[in-house]
């Protein structure tokens, strides 16, 4: 078992959600494009992508802040170890630069390959570009939908500057999620087609093993490993979770290609 | 003796009436004799047939045929005869089309617009091919889609008017005072909108929408617009360069209003660019959300001021109001927003600039870097797991 029930909701609400805004927000990001304008006039126009952007944004907003009070409860009621430091913690440490330049070095056969721990260092980069992303378009994204509110106590300029960011960020978080995360993730030879383990939360102790050999290593000089062992997944569990993984990265992929084309002919 | 004397003129020009009236009538009943024949034809093959009831009750129903068919004195009368000269009563009209573009009598003759010779009615009659509801069907059958106006080279302009706002107006509401083709082009002495004297004229445009459209053609002459125009600055927009001259729509309409922000940006071009880069743009510029603004949202449309006019929308006092019309709870601050503002722009404004630097230097390293990373991690791992199990392909490392 390695995520519970709480972070592979917390996944698939992040995901669907993030879909929904990626898909809504491009056509307005690439108004000016032949399927942008295809997609709003299917759907019932821009008042109606506006109107899925707000919402996905809505729901997303709360499972973000939902997230940081679950870490804060953890971390500082229940003073629960691991959560904001030590090998389990999602926060940077040395052994993830030592990784990273052990990594790069094992791509050109100069080193042997790391040994990852429960989190490896582009797992914790895609957390906290996840984690910053959220706060810099969530932040940009409500200023322009209370733009008087805001205006109270920003300036006339930084009404303007949030559409750049808003639109820039959130590109660099769709270019970057649906190629990038896609691949290191899921489509890499390791895990391929797909790693499952997000979904169903558990993986084989085989595959545990192999790809986070320094956890298991850990849990096993601690004894511990006994109580990760969780049951197999229910056929339709990884069935559904299979549809709908695949569903995911298959519009990823679409937006991806849209967008790569747009943004090559402005 | 003055009594008797009165009493016997009247008796004469009694008895004078009485023989004179079945005389007038006498001569067209002559004619009818033949031509009320439904199929009879001239020598080539022409209808030369009349409906007596429809002449006796057209506007010419008093008239004699020889009054019009001046050539003809006598029966039997030649095959060939003059045709009718209606410039002999009509020298207004003959005078008017005279160096018109529909001068030429043989290619135009009156009946082309005032339909059969023998039926023609007052332009009140609703039977009148020249009442104003009957005006664009008649002028189509030259300038619709069909036939002449492809043969001639004219512009097929009936389609387009009858589907604007004019041509609804006339179509489905009946409205007589809706604009009919003659209510701007005129009727006789109808120039080509290149001659200067023509009520099609550029510069005369506003004038000519103005005979209806009075409030609005006096907000224009006060625009920098109608002012370039009254200066015969003839590259500044009249009313057809924004409304179009035939397919004119309801401004508030969505199609109009999304069609119209790149008609001001055709001369506008630096504004019509910096416009797309704003929410304001990229929302509406599709149908569904036409609520958002538009170039005469902000700047009026008609009278068009620059912002250094106090009575202008955009003047700075003014922003408040004009922006608050949509954005609930404008304030001083909220207005200091730039509709306008250009990020690729340095001096115009610089922290837009750098922030749209930096946003595109993040996009790039990071995308560089990891790309890259992904490339060799891809290609690494690959090549190790086909190492290590070759027999099965590779899978399951």
């Amino acid at each position: 078992m390695r995520f519970t029930r709480a972070q592979r909701t917390l996944h698939a609400v992040l995901f669907t959600t993030f879909l929904g805004l990626a898909g809504t927000g491009l056509p307005l990001r690439f108004s000016q494009s032949y399927w942008a304008r295809r997609f709003a006039s299917s759907v019932g126009g821009f008042g109606a992508i506006l109107f899925f952007h707000k919402l996905c944004a809505v729901v997303l907003t709360l499972a973000f802040l939902y997230h940081v009070k679950d870490i804060f409860t953890r971390g500082l009621i229940h003073r629960e170890k691991g959560v904001f430091w030590g090998s389990t913690s999602m926060m940077g440490n040395w052994k993830d630069v030592k990784d990273l330049f052990g990594h790069l070095r094992w791509f050109v056969g100069l080193g042997p390959k790391p040994q990852f721990e429960r989190y490896a260092y582009w797992e914790k980069f895609d957390y906290w570009a996840v984690f910053w992303g959220m706060i810099v378009i969530g932040f940009s994204g409500y200023a322009m939908w209370f733009a008087p509110f805001f205006a109270t106590f920003l300036p006339g300029w930084a009404l303007n500057a949030v559409l750049v960011i808003h639109s820039e960020e959130g590109l660099l978080a769709i270019l970057f999620i649906f190629s990038i995360h896609f691949v290191n993730t899921h489509l890499r030879p390791d895990s391929f087609p797909m790693d499952m383990v997000i979904f169903t939360g558990v993986e084989s102790e085989e595959e545990f093993k192999t790809k986070r050999p320094e956890e298991y290593a850990r849990l096993a000089s601690q004894g511990k490993l006994e109580a990760r062992i969780s049951e197999k997944p229910a056929i339709w569990l990884v069935n559904f979770s299979r549809v709908v993984g695949f569903t995911a990265i298959l519009i990823g992929l679409v937006l991806l290609i849209l967008t790569l084309s747009a943004y090559l002919r402005e | 003796m003055k009594t008797a004397s009165s009493i016997m003129l009247t008796l004469i020009a009694f008895a004078l009436l009485t023989v004179a009236t079945p005389g007038v009538a006498q001569a067209t009943v002559d004619c009818l004799s033949c031509h009320a024949d439904a199929g009879i034809q001239d020598g080539s093959g022409h209808s030369v047939s009349v409906d007596a009831q429809k002449f006796h009750s057209s506007i010419h129903g008093s008239l004699k045929c020889g009054d019009c068919h001046t050539a003809i004195k006598d029966y039997p009368h030649p095959d060939r005869v003059t045709p009718v000269k209606c410039d002999s009563c009509h020298a207004d009209e003959a005078a008017g089309l005279l160096g018109s573009v529909h001068g030429n009598g043989a290619e135009h003759p009156c009946t082309s617009c005032h339909g059969d010779a023998h039926a023609i009615f007052p332009k009140e009659d609703p039977r009148s091919a020249v009442y104003p509801l009957n005006i664009p069907r008649t002028c189509s059958t030259c300038h619709g889609d069909k036939g002449m106006a492809k043969q001639h080279g004219l512009a097929s302009v009936y389609p387009l008017y009858i589907d604007s706002i004019h041509g609804f107006a006339l179509s489905k509401e009946g409205l007589l005072v809706a604009a009919n083709c003659q209510s701007c082009h005129g009727s006789h002495h109808i120039l080509s909108h290149k001659d200067p004297q023509s009520r099609t004229y550029k510069s005369n445009i506003p004038k000519t929408c103005g005979s209806c459209h009075a409030g609005i053609t006096a907000d224009y002459d006060v625009g920098v617009h109608g002012k370039a125009v009254a200066k015969g600055h003839l590259d500044a927009p009249v009313c057809s360069d924004c409304h179009t001259a035939h397919a004119i729509l309801q401004p508030t309409e969505a199609a109009f209003r999304t069609q119209s922000t790149p008609i001001c940006g055709s001369c506008h071009k630096e504004k019509f660019s910096t416009y797309r880069d704003t929410f304001h743009s990229q929302l509406g510029a599709l149908g569904g959300y036409v609520e958002t603004a538009r170039c005469w949202d902000c700047h009026g449309a008609h009278d068009v001021l620059p912002a250094s006019d106090p009575r202008s929308p955009i003047a700075p006092a003014n922003l408040v109001a004009t922006c608050g019309r949509c954005h609930a709870g404008a304030n001083a601050s909220f207005v200091q927003y730039q509709p306008h503002a250009n990020a690729r722009n340095r001096k115009l404004n610089p922290a837009l600039y750098f922030i749209r630097l930096f946003m595109n230097l993040l996009l790039a390293s990071v995308l560089t870097f990891f790309v890259i990373h992904t490339v060799l991690w891809l290609i690494r791992s690959r090549y190790d797991q086909i190492k290590r199990r070759p027999a099965e392909g590779g899978k399951n490392a």
